[in-house]
């Protein structure tokens, strides 16, 4: 019987050697230990044996047994991995290939940067407020300190609508489409209590169209009224603003005096800039570029809110959106804003998760 | 305004340098906007003296010059006509560049003889067109050698300021000075307005004739006769003056209102009274009456414009400009001056209607120095007598002075409290009296306030805060403690509304889906406004041009517009969003928030991966969907309905509802429309109002508890054969409605019409995924579920595909 044993292992274990592939080898385990299998069958001639020499020829078979499970398990780990490595052998892409596509649009500039300012200003506790586009002559120039014949208005070229015309001059608010956001700051002072602290982004109009005008352009208004704002903060608000937007340590601000109807002192806000032959470099160089208009609010302009100008005081200051948006980024053409040309919207829009904060940054 | 630097000091004693008194008038708020110094591009050209010429030995039409110059006796080749002996000129030497070609002056040998520099004409000078010949100068006074600014005459630097228009008074060289002066920067020379002994007879009477209520239109007119006058060139100070800020000198008389009115910003006006016929009114015009101006037009007049009659009629427009006939010439003798008030208002108006610009008009309706009248008179005569002689008359005064003071009281602490500017009572008092107010120090009603009133050139000046503003000037703005803005709290509130919340998302959203953001003319042309709804467009009653005059009732004509440029710009397919107002109706607040887009050409660009296909109404439905869903409304909680407003496709296209509400509308564009864009790539579109949108309620920040179900889900899959018109959302829905409970998701994951299938019919592949939360559902269960759902689908005609 033991020598049936050793030719039963010597077989087996060159079959498991001789296995080229899982199944030849699954198929001699079932032919060796496999309910039929020929270790099973001579297990079954235990029962014939001497009984006196059973148990050792019991440990034999079992010991047999576990030597061939191993030798199994082994070859077929081997097998696995040479299948494994065939299969990666054949299978293949062409990871050159392009990519499936999933196009993404952009943010306009006038957006991104409308974004960029209001996030600034949250942070200094402002608002954001609005008005309608249509205006009536009160709310645009009357209630700012601009009556009619004003010189002023001469300032700004302004559209006037043809509906209900006549009967609106009659009453004397003709409607325009707004020159500026100031009209704003009336309605936000009307519509509420003081203390004021907005800004008020939006589209304005005036009857030009050159070069460097547009019909249509955007504006951001600010205002901040309560009892003891002055013309310090406005020039702490504005410095740290223009800082914070042109994302440098400190850009040089300067405040002239200027006039405008509704401010009274009145700001004219210039940055520092380097003029090269085709290069505008903001916050360094010795020249000025003018880039807001400010002032404390009028009096007569907080009188036409109802509001006392010996109680509330404060500033205001309007600033042109695409302009600092074309300073900014860069962008020569302020007509180009209103085409909807997809090259330019590709070239100069924003990833649409690129949203600006000041504790992540404005822009990458 | 342009004035020059030496007209300037004329006014300003001062040792400041130019840089300083430019930076300081910036400060002061008259920016100064360029600086040019016409003499700077003359450096190194001398003054030159021909001593004799003789002709060129192999050039008919050259000579050859021995010119005496600073570097003493040289031979210069010239062709000038008027090069001749004893005469003085300008000569240019190797080196230099010429002002007028920016080309350096070499050397030359010039048909075989060298010319050791060059003499100069006007034009090679940039000092004008003259290139007839080499400039000639009038010996008096020259050397050889000497600079060419200095023997030219050459005004200074000119300083462009640009004033804004509450600054009447600086519009004369004065004003600007008395701010410098007021600011430290110098001492104020007052030009002599001393009386000037009268000589002659007197001129035409003058009256002024309105009604009472128009008075304040001509308040004051002073008029002078002066005969005997001669009327030539003006001299070469003036003139070189005159050009040196723009102006082109005419004559003498001319020139010398000119000056005037620049140096002390008064604007007169000369007749020539010989061409007067009887006495003079100031006069509102006669409907009818017409003036030929000096400008060679002719004018209509109104009853609003203010007119200088004589019998025969209109003579001048009161603050505006000169009549024609009677302006002066060079044969005039007998002249009157016009020193007078004309109404800011009624100046502006007539200027305006008339369309005419002039620097008297600038001045008048600005607001001019009352107290100015009688001592520009006397200014102006001085000027006339001794450059045009002559004999003065006595001045004749029409209308008196207007009452001008506007007594005002300052309280001294309202600097601080407006600018944060902290200055001693008595430093804003020297200020205030250096500019020309009088101030007095009072103390009425307890409070020390300073009673003031400003001077009479200042009519800007019309509150406390004006005062405020004078002292900030001239302590200067850069004297303003900067102080910042700071939070209520350390950490900042949100401050957008919810509706400019979901607009910023909602713009992301669309951006991320692929559509670019466009921002467009919030106009139209008014047949597009039609073509999309406007039943009568909303019109601008004065448009830049008509393209762009209707205010727009939707978003999707510029998107169009936009979409046919890009396409034709060889752009094959793309996509538009823009979120902006629309325009329902013209009054204030009769906007929206309206948000449209578009998809045109292929959807996608073409690939290897996938088939090609042209964009159709559902990639439209699926932004507007998006877009629905990122202003916060469930997509499960939309139906679809098949209407949509007759600018999209009527067989595809649709509405995208919340019960009875619309919320979008989506679909193709309709091919006429697309016609009149000119777009040709296939279009499809959505759009909706934004703040319209309902807001979902707030269900507080607690999100119900996740059921994960541990019990696994058992899926079906269906095909069902339908009508092929038959719409897939309520079949769908029928299914999903089954079982509220273990129906878990239905999905379409095939529709196929073809081969296979009875003509007219397609089927619909839908998957189901069936769930118990409680328990692992039996085969029974699944079974009874299954016909149920074919049941129900077989109410919308569909049968089960055998």
């Amino acid at each position: 019987m033991e020598e049936q044993l050793d030719a039963l292992k010597a077989t087996t274990l060159a079959a498991i050697a001789d296995a080229a592939d899982l199944r030849t080898l699954d198929e001699a385990r079932v032919a060796s230990l496999g309910k039929k299998g020929k270790v099973t069958e001579l297990v079954k001639g235990l029962g014939s044996v001497d009984p006196s020499e059973r148990p050792r020829l019991g440990q034999l078979f079992n010991l047999l047994k576990r030597e061939l499970e191993e030798a199994f398990a082994v070859r077929k780990s081997e097998l696995e991995a040479q299948a494994l490595d065939a299969r990666l052998r054949d299978e293949r892409m062409d990871v050159t290939l392009p990519v499936r596509e999933r196009p993404v649009g952009r943010i306009h500039p006038v957006s991104q940067v409308q974004e960029e300012i209001t996030a600034i200003f949250a942070d200094m506790g402002f608002e954001v407020a609005e008005g309608p586009d249509i205006e009536d002559d009160w709310h645009n120039f009357e209630a700012l300190n601009m009556p009619p014949d004003h010189p002023a208005r001469q300032m700004q070229d302004t559209f006037y609508l043809a509906e209900g015309a006549a009967e609106g001059i009659a009453k004397g608010r003709p409607l325009v489409l707004r020159t500026h956001t100031s009209p704003v700051q009336i309605r936000t002072m009307l519509g509420g209590k003081p203390p004021y602290r907005i800004i008020a982004p939006g589209r304005t109009y005036r009857r030009d169209s050159d070069l460097t005008h547009t019909p249509m352009f955007h504006q951001v208004e600010g205002l901040m009224i309560d009892r003891q704002t002055h013309m310090g903060h406005l020039k702490g608000c504005l410095t740290d603003f223009l800082s914070a937007f042109f994302e440098r340590e400190r850009v040089p601000v300067r405040f002239r005096p200027s006039f405008f109807p509704f401010t009274e002192p009145s700001a004219e806000v210039d940055i520092g800039c380097r003029r090269s032959k085709d290069e505008l470099i903001l916050g360094e160089g010795d020249d000025w570029l003018e880039i807001l208009g400010s002032g404390m609010v009028h009096p007569n302009v907080l009188r036409a809110c109802g509001l006392d100008p010996d109680e509330w005081q404060g500033f205001a200051f309007g600033m042109g959106i695409d302009r600092v948006a074309m300073l900014k980024y860069g962008i020569p053409d302020l007509r180009t804003f209103f085409e909807a040309d997809l090259r330019w919207l590709h070239h100069y829009g924003f990833l649409p998760l690129d949203l600006p904060t000041t504790y992540a940054g404005l822009s990458r | 305004m342009k004035l020059t630097l030496p007209w300037l000091t004329e006014h300003l004693d001062t040792d400041k340098s130019l840089a300083e008194l430019a930076d300081k008038m910036t400060a002061l708020g008259l920016e100064v906007e360029e600086i040019v110094d016409p003499g700077a591009p003359l450096e190194g050209f001398t003054v030159a003296h021909v001593l004799s010429t003789r002709p060129h030995p192999d050039a008919e039409r050259l000579k050859i010059c021995t010119v005496d110059t600073k570097d003493g006796l040289k031979e210069i080749v010239c062709g000038a006509p008027n090069a001749r002996g004893d005469i003085w000129g300008i000569l240019a030497v190797e080196g230099l560049r010429i002002p007028a070609s920016g080309e350096v002056l070499k050397k030359a040998r010039i048909r075989g003889v060298e010319s050791q520099g060059m003499l100069c004409s006007a034009r090679e000078l940039g000092l004008g067109q003259d290139h007839d010949g080499i400039i000639e100068l009038s010996a008096e006074g020259l050397e050889v050698g000497m600079p060419a600014a200095c023997a030219l005459g050459l005004e200074g630097p000119v300083i462009e300021v640009k004033l804004t228009p509450d600054r009447a008074d600086c519009f004369g060289i004065a004003g600007i000075a008395r701010d410098l002066a007021a600011a430290g920067m110098g001492r104020l020379r007052p030009r002599s307005f001393d009386p000037i002994p009268v000589e002659g007879p007197s001129g035409p009477g003058i009256r002024l004739d309105f009604m009472p209520e128009q008075r304040q239109a001509c308040p004051l007119f002073v008029g002078r006769r002066i005969s005997g006058v001669r009327n030539g060139a003006s001299p070469r100070w003036l003139q070189e003056r005159l050009r040196a800020v723009g102006l082109r000198p005419i004559s003498a008389l001319v020139d010398i209102t000119n000056f005037v009115m620049l140096d002390i910003n008064r604007p007169l006006h000369v007749f020539d009274l010989g061409k007067l016929e009887g006495d003079l009114t100031v006069r509102m015009a006669r409907p009818g009456e017409k003036l030929a101006a000096l400008d060679q037009r002719t004018y209509e007049l109104d009853a609003q414009t203010v007119v200088v009659a004589d019998d025969k009629g209109p003579q001048a427009l009161g603050g505006i400009m000169g009549g024609e006939a009677s302006g002066v010439t060079e044969a005039t003798t007998d002249i009157l001056l016009e020193i007078a008030l004309f109404d800011p208002m009624v100046t502006a108006r007539t200027g305006r209607r008339l369309g005419i610009e002039s620097d008297a008009r600038v001045r008048f309706e600005r607001g001019l120095d009352p107290e100015l009248v009688m001592p520009a008179t006397e200014y102006a005569t001085r000027l006339i007598l001794e450059i045009c002689g002559g004999k003065a008359g006595p001045s004749s005064v029409a209308g008196e002075m207007p009452a001008w003071r506007r007594p005002m009281s300052y309280r001294p602490a309202a600097l601080q409290r407006l600018t944060g500017i902290e200055l001693e009572s008595g430093r804003a008092r020297e200020m205030l009296l250096a500019l020309g107010f009088e101030v007095e120090a009072s103390a009425q009603g307890g409070q020390p306030h300073l009673d003031v009133v400003p001077p009479s050139w200042r009519g800007d000046i019309t509150t406390e805060a004006c005062i405020v503003e004078e002292l900030a000037r001239l302590v200067g703005y850069e004297h303003i403690p900067e102080t910042s803005v700071h939070r209520e709290t350390s950490v900042g509130r949100p401050v957008l509304t919810v509706e400019q919340r979901r607009r910023s998302l909602v713009r992301r959203v669309m951006a991320e889906s692929g559509l670019f953001e466009a921002v467009t003319w919030s106009f139209i042309p008014p047949a597009q406004a039609v073509l999309f709804g406007a039943a009568s467009p909303i019109l601008k009653q004065n448009p830049l041009n008509a393209e762009l005059s209707a205010m727009r009732p939707s978003l999707l004509p510029n998107l169009l517009s936009a979409a046919a440029r890009n396409y034709a710009r060889s752009i094959p397919q793309g996509g538009l969003f823009e979120l902006g107002p629309r325009f329902k109706g013209a009054q204030p607040g009769e906007q929206v928030w309206g948000l449209a887009g578009l998809r045109f050409g292929a959807a996608g660009p073409r690939t290897w991966s996938q088939a090609p296909r042209l964009v159709d109404a559902l990639d439209a439905k699926a932004d507007a969907l998006a877009a629905i869903e990122a202003a916060g409304i469930r997509a499960d909680a939309v139906q679809v309905s098949a209407e949509a407003p007759v600018w999209y496709h009527p067989g595809r296209s649709g509405a995208l509802k919340q019960g009875p509400n619309v919320l979008a509308y989506f679909g193709q564009i309709h091919p006429r429309v697309q016609q009149a864009f000119d777009l040709d790539a296939q279009t499809v579109a959505f759009e909706l109002d934004l703040d319209a949108l309902p807001h979902p309620k707030a269900r507080g920040k607690n999100r119900a508890a996740l059921e994960t179900m541990p019990y696994p889900p058992v899926d079906r899959d269906f095909a069902f054969i339908v009508d092929g018109d038959r719409e897939a959302e309520s079949l769908l829905k029928s299914v999903r409605l089954v079982d509220r409970k273990l129906v878990r998701e239905v999905r379409l994951f095939d529709v196929y019409q073809g081969k296979g299938l009875p003509e007219g019919k397609k089927s619909f592949g839908v998957a189901v995924r069936l769930q118990a939360a409680d328990r692992t559902l039996a085969e029974a269960e699944i079974d009874a579920i299954a016909r149920r759902i074919v049941e129900a689908a077989a109410k919308h005609g569909a049968s089960l595909r055998q």
